[in-house]
């Protein structure tokens, strides 16, 4: 998927910019979504910089976060800053959730919840028997685990032993209309997801070191990976705050929001 | 046609890239098939939504993808998977639903499939093949895997009298030729009229077209029966779908953009599921006034 001409480690400064293209982009679209984007980041930017090699695949289900998505396809050289501009304007390629069309690196249209964990199982599942190498990793919300179809993939996958399948959980707490917590606990997920024949990490989702050295390990099943994140990380106004699932910047926020990308 | 459809599976079965996905269904059927295909048949347990959203992938990465089910369990249950994950990306997967129409008969309403088709043609690039035969499965499923577009195919029971003969499977088909109105019937409701048809004095005869395709730009009305319309102006269509979606709307439609409107319309369909009582699949179509009395009725009162 990657060409690895492409690659080269995520670096400080790379994942600074990131940060200030992902909330240019979505000041300058006047759009929200901003939250989850914003927990996303720092995982969606180790896959593609560090860990994604030739066939590989990547699945986005929480499809609220293409924002992030976009940005890391911009920072690995997959899509221009002209692209990005275009961000929820007409005409563009890169809508508000993945596109099902243009974008090479996407494979599917998602943005309603429930379907990534089972794309990435029949990816999956279609290279093992075509005796295809590479990994599949998808990316799920922690409020995506109330879909009924996210466990229906997860019995398929523990069931096959999916050991070329990766899945990672955006752990923010925090869902459309409330806490995951105060809505549907399932408080602890990972305690839920252990009784299943796979091997379950815990880690922080906004350490780089761990989470690349975490998507490293040798793999024999299925690996989910809870990855402990805050809604708006690096925002100060907006760090853990629902709100922010939809709100636009004002100006003024956009400012406070850039400068306190600098002091990170 | 179950077994019909398992036995054109088999000879697809040493095609390594062929791969086929049961929702749990097919016991006393598709045994043979399961042991054909070793790894590629897939059991997905019972979980649909999941099955269709493998379905999609696996065809992605390249794979011929069949995903089998009672027809509801698919098309009604993992409907968003379709739309979604199979249509949205245009991806060739076969959705096979057994127990169209009211094939499930005194199982009730859970288990029909009368709004099938209707539904899933509002999907872009989505197809349907409705076969009439048990005879049309094996050039039904040749049809199916040799073009590249989402397909739903309807598997039902073939009920024409013993000494018919079977025309090739076609999208059109005219099985009984008349001097009366045109009747359009889809799929294997429209072997159940041949007999009380054939019967028929030749003046007032309908004749009795059977249509396996859908949409009709995949499946254009043929210019013969069009020159039958146009001789007596009268249009009967049959159905084992509710009124809304499906051939009767689509087919007034097509000929009213062409200013080939019949001068007499009736529509014959499934009742939907109104009934308090239930049966057999031939006492649900009588309900429905599907049989083939009803149909001769409405022949004469046209």
């Amino acid at each position: 998927m990657i060409d690895n001409d492409y690659m080269s480690e995520l670096t400080e400064i790379k994942r600074l910019a990131s940060r200030q293209k992902l909330l240019s982009m979505h000041f300058h679209a006047g759009v929200g979504h901003i939250g989850g984007n914003l927990s996303s980041l720092d995982v969606l930017l180790v896959i593609f910089h560090d860990i994604l090699h030739g066939c590989d695949r990547f699945i986005l289900s929480k499809g609220h976060s293409v924002g992030a998505l976009y940005v890391a396809l911009w920072s690995t050289g997959r899509l221009k800053s002209d692209d990005l501009d275009t961000f929820y304007k007409d005409e563009t390629l890169l809508a508000g959730h993945p596109p099902s069309w243009g974008v090479t690196d996407i494979l599917f249209a998602t943005g309603s919840l429930g379907h990534g964990f089972s794309l990435a199982c029949g990816t999956s599942l279609g290279m093992k028997l075509q005796k295809q190498n590479g990994r599949v990793i998808c990316l799920t919300s922690d409020g995506e685990w109330q879909e009924g179809s996210t466990w229906e993939a997860l019995i398929f996958a523990s069931h096959r032993k999916l050991n070329n399948l990766t899945i990672l959980v955006d752990h923010n707490g925090l869902q459309g209309f409330g806490r995951t917590d105060e809505v549907a606990s399932m408080s602890p997920l990972w305690d839920k997801l252990k009784c299943f024949n796979v091997d379950v990490s815990v880690i922080d989702g906004h350490d780089i070191d761990v989470i690349r050295k975490t998507l490293l390990q040798p793999q024999d099943k299925l690996h989910l990976i809870i990855l402990k994140t805050v809604k708006g990380h690096g925002v100060s106004f907006m760090a853990d705050k629902m709100e922010w699932h939809y709100l636009p910047m004002s100006e003024a926020q956009y400012q406070i929001a850039l400068a306190e990308q600098e002091r990170l | 046609m179950r077994r019909q459809f398992c036995d054109a599976m088999l000879k697809r079965a040493a095609n390594q890239k062929m791969v086929f996905l049961t929702g749990d269904l097919g016991f006393m059927a598709l045994e043979p098939l399961q042991k054909a295909l070793g790894e590629r048949f897939i059991n997905a347990g019972i979980a649909e939504q999941n099955m269709l959203s493998v379905a999609a992938a696996m065809s992605k990465t390249g794979m011929e993808v069949w995903v089998y089910s009672i027809a509801p369990f698919l098309y009604a249950r993992a409907f968003e998977q379709i739309r979604n994950d199979v249509a949205f990306h245009a991806l060739p997967v076969k959705i096979v639903g057994n127990g169209g129409g009211y094939g499930y008969g005194v199982q009730g309403p859970t288990h029909h499939a009368i709004e099938d088709y209707g539904v899933l043609l509002t999907l872009p690039a989505m197809q349907a093949c409705i076969p009439v035969f048990d005879e049309d499965l094996d050039a039904a499923v040749s049809w199916i895997a040799a073009n590249n577009l989402p397909t739903y195919l309807r598997l039902g029971r073939g009920e024409q009298p013993s000494d018919f003969q079977v025309p090739l499977f076609q999208p059109w088909r005219l099985l009984v030729e008349g001097n009366g109105p045109v009747v359009v019937v889809c799929g294997p409701l429209a072997s159940t009229y041949i007999e009380t048809v054939k019967a028929m004095e030749e003046s007032s005869r309908p004749n009795l077209w059977a249509v396996s395709v859908l949409p009709l730009a995949l499946a254009t009305p043929p210019p013969e029966m069009l020159r039958q319309l146009a001789k007596t102006g009268k249009l009967i269509v049959a159905e084992e779908h509710v009124q809304r979606g499906g051939l009767g709307s689509e087919l007034t439609l097509w000929l009213a953009e062409r200013g080939l409107s019949p001068l007499r319309f009736a529509h014959l369909y499934a009742m939907a599921h109104r009934f308090e009582r239930y049966g057999s699949q031939s006492y649900l179509r009588r309900q429905s006034k599907l049989d083939p009395l009803s149909l001769q009725e409405t022949l004469y009162s046209l």
